[in-house]
């Protein structure tokens, strides 16, 4: 058997699992893992360009994943011209004296001689810079935070609308991009597992902040409503020329459109999917992939021969993690709304690297493949294990506090699971089901 | 008097509970020094680890109070925490034998120990959930003060209070006896010695005769022990709940790192560090600064710098200037 038969068979594998799902759970139940496997599938291909090519261990995918969220909501939502008007300018100026703080701050720190005066100047600026900033910042806060708390009490968004939308994507990935830029400045460089726990750390602040600056993202009070590039089900319902076709596919209309708007995010994610693919497919095969592999597997070597290893980091951190949030721009138009609190490490940093480990790191169809085979798991483990635990406490008395104890479970069993999974392809296959070539 | 009322609102607010946090996250911190030192990869797992001694414990803690058994004026979950240890030490050197050895053995990269060690995370954090559930659970009994702040007012006539929770307390001593210890097993036992000079040199150790293996299950015992304390004493402090345990990771990892990974006095400073940073910056000093300033001068607002969910930002704020500045962290790590 060779390298692609076995390939195919592989995806063959995981596309009969997502059709079987549907011929059991329904075609809405397959299209959902279809969409969220092909957002994963992205996830994995921006931690795939970090980890499988420059070896760089980033487990703050949660952040940038969030950031790109976002970025969805200031591109979608409409403004909120209220609370523009009473504090968005003053907000602004508040930001641009934060940021220009930081800016004199590293000035002053790589300009003036090191000695006591740079200190003391330093520490002066810093002082200064976030006592202006805090007066300029909370007042501005507060009058925005104060328009209609319950309804917005935030600046809203650009409000752009229907398939225009999907300009958020590529914003949530620049957004990403900024912030990958600046944790990337500082934070590159660092040995492995300091880059780890620095990641997680920024990833943990983002998520602080958009739980917490109620101006910006409506914190934990969410943001629903976040407009989709699709059709929505009621308009295809109340429209007679979509149920005649519906009928013609012996189709409820309400069954009809929940699909049908699926399948047009499908499309549109397929279509992502596809050009990420290519282009990192390119950069692989590319003399800039080889100088990436080649920096990877030895640091000093790729150094004297006069690669620069701390700029081209740099540029794959960025460029991997503007693909994960692209992803979490994507996933936010799909959920359409945004919710702070549902960002958890687990499932949006820890899962995408088990993602990319079981798929095969250094392989980008690994990637695809393992976004989809994980994410297909991560749904399916907790009904089967519910089936399962049902089975096993069946002899047990109903209502006994033991069986309820342990059909409650079902839902943890699939954190136990991915571990196992991720531990048996660590060591019985380390450089996952498809390697790299 | 004014000024006597300040000290009293920073101790109440700031200091007490400061060394209590510090004392935890150094309980915590030693035991990812020491698996780095001695294993040579950063536990991922560390947090659900203790976790999972917590909830041992805690397990055990129900059964002695539904046996009637307790512990006087002190919490139950004292009399449980060697049980607890025990069982938190037989899972790790189960999950050493299956899991970490085959990588030991093939002299696996360091950062493939770390991906490993996430897979442990998830595996324990299910095992967790799965078996006392992901919510809150209290189990703190016994005093709850030691000194309340309204018989201190009374006592000292003072028009602040300074409240003395049992569990800070506790926390403190324990930590002081279990690092004491540390430090005597690691300073004057044979055993500790082959532990320092594995970390220190492997090939060298592996030529006096010193038995890897055995280094490595005592390293594990230690570990046990370490996060299981470190896991009780923060759950009786706050409350026990597995995400908020998986999240103390950043903490623990930030003090490891600023007192300088491998280095345990490092683990302890690095601890209190990182504690008496994140208490200070996150509470509002508005009261403090009223008694100390002039009338006239006293601020409007909380003078909170910035508000508590901040505190990863802290710890992180202050990991990355370590980092930048010291990157060996502030004791010099690297070996025991």
């Amino acid at each position: 058997m060779n390298e692609t038969v076995k390939n195919v068979g592989l995806f063959g594998l995981v596309a009969c699992l997502i059709v079987g799902t549907g011929f059991v759970q329904g075609a809405n139940a397959a299209l959902v893992i279809v969409n969220f496997g092909l957002i994963s599938a992205i996830m994995a291909l921006g931690v795939n360009l970090q980890w499988g090519f420059a070896g760089l261990f980033n487990i703050g995918v949660m952040g940038f994943v969030a950031l790109g969220g976002l970025a969805a909501v200031l591109i979608g939502m409409p403004p909120t011209t209220e609370a523009i008007a009473a504090g968005g300018g003053r907000m602004l100026i508040a930001m641009v004296v934060g940021v220009a703080t930081i800016i004199g701050a590293v000035m002053v720190y790589c300009r003036m001689a090191p000695g006591r005066t740079r200190t003391v100047a330093l520490i002066a600026l810093l002082i200064i810079g976030f006592l202006c900033y805090r007066a300029l910042f909370d007042p501005a806060r507060d009058a925005i935070e104060a328009v209609n708390p319950a309804g917005t009490g935030y600046l809203g968004g650009l409000g752009i609308d229907g398939i225009w939308m999907v300009i958020a994507w590529p914003v949530g990935g620049m957004l990403a991009a900024g912030a990958a830029w600046v944790i990337g400045k500082t934070a590159l460089g660092l040995r492995s597992d300091y880059l780890a726990i620095a990641t997680l750390g920024i990833a943990e602040i983002i998520i602080a902040v958009l739980k917490n600056e109620d101006w910006l993202s409506r914190g934990v009070k969410n943001v629903v409503g976040v407009p989709r590039p699709t059709s929505y089900e009621v308009d295809l319902q109340a429209d007679p020329a979509f149920v005649e076709r519906a009928a013609g596919f012996g189709l409820d209309p309400v069954l009809g459109s929940t699909i049908y708007v699926k399948l047009q995010y499908s499309v549109l994610f397929t279509i992502v999917l596809a050009i990420v693919l290519i282009l990192a497919q390119l950069a692989l095969a590319s003399p800039w992939g080889r100088m990436m592999r080649a920096i990877r597997d030895n640091e000093v070597a790729a150094e004297a021969m006069g690669k620069d290893v701390t700029a081209r980091h740099l540029q794959i951190f960025i460029l991997g993690s503007a693909i994960c949030g692209m992803a979490g721009a994507m996933m936010t138009t799909l959920d359409s709304q945004l919710t702070p609190a549902a960002y958890q490490p687990l499932r949006f940093t820890f899962l995408i690297w088990v993602m990319v480990i079981v798929g095969g790191s250094g392989n980008n169809f690994g990637a695809v493949l393992g976004g989809f085979l994980i994410w297909f798991l991560w749904i399916q483990v907790e009904p089967a294990s519910a089936y399962l635990l049902a089975a096993i406490t069946a002899p047990l008395a109903d209502g006994s506090a033991l069986k309820d104890h342990l059909l409650d479970g079902a839902a943890h069993m699939r954190l136990i699971t991915m571990g196992l999974v991720l531990l048996l392809v660590l060591r019985f296959a380390p450089r996952g089901l498809i390697p790299e070539r | 008097m004014d000024f006597l009322n300040a000290i009293i609102v920073l101790l109440n607010f700031v200091i007490v509970p400061g060394i209590a946090y510090g004392s935890q996250l150094a309980l915590g911190a030693l035991g990812v020094t020491l698996i780095y030192g001695i294993l040579r990869f950063s536990n991922f797992a560390h947090g659900d680890t203790m976790a999972f001694g917590a909830m041992v414990t805690i397990l055990v803690t129900w059964g002695l109070q539904g046996m009637g058994v307790s512990f006087g004026p002190l919490p139950t979950a004292l009399l449980a925490l060697p049980f607890g240890i025990l069982g938190c030490a037989l899972l790790v050197l189960f999950t050493d034998r299956t899991v970490y050895r085959f990588y030991r053995k093939q002299k696996a990269e360091p950062v493939i120990l770390v991906i490993v060690s996430m897979g442990v995370m998830f595996i324990m954090n299910g095992i967790v959930r799965l078996i006392i559930g992901p919510d809150d659970q209290r189990f703190a009994d016994g005093e709850r003060f030691i000194m309340r702040a309204r018989d201190f007012k009374e006592m000292t006539g003072l028009a602040e209070g300074l409240a003395l929770r049992t569990s800070q307390v506790i926390t403190v001593v324990t930590a002081i006896i279990a690092v004491a210890l540390l430090f005597w097993f690691l300073n004057k036992t044979r055993t500790g010695k082959s532990m320092r000079a594995y970390s220190d040199n492997e090939d060298l150790a592996l030529l006096s005769g010193i038995n890897p293996e055995r280094v490595v299950v005592y390293t594990w015992l230690i570990v046990a022990a370490l996060a299981t304390t470190a896991g009780v004493l923060y759950g009786l402090d706050k409350s026990f709940k597995p995400f908020t345990y998986f999240q103390l990771l950043l903490p623990i990892f930030a003090s490891a790192i600023v007192g300088g990974l491998g280095s345990p006095i490092g683990a302890i400073v690095g601890g209190f560090v990182i504690a008496f940073a994140e208490i200070t910056i996150t509470y509002p000093l508005k009261k403090v600064l009223g008694y100390l300033m002039p009338e006239s001068l006293e601020p409007d607002g909380l003078v909170q710098l910035l508000t508590t969910d901040y505190k990863f930002a802290v710890s992180f704020a202050i990991l990355i200037v370590i980092l930048l500045f010291k990157p060996t962290g502030l004791m010099k790590g690297k070996a025991l």
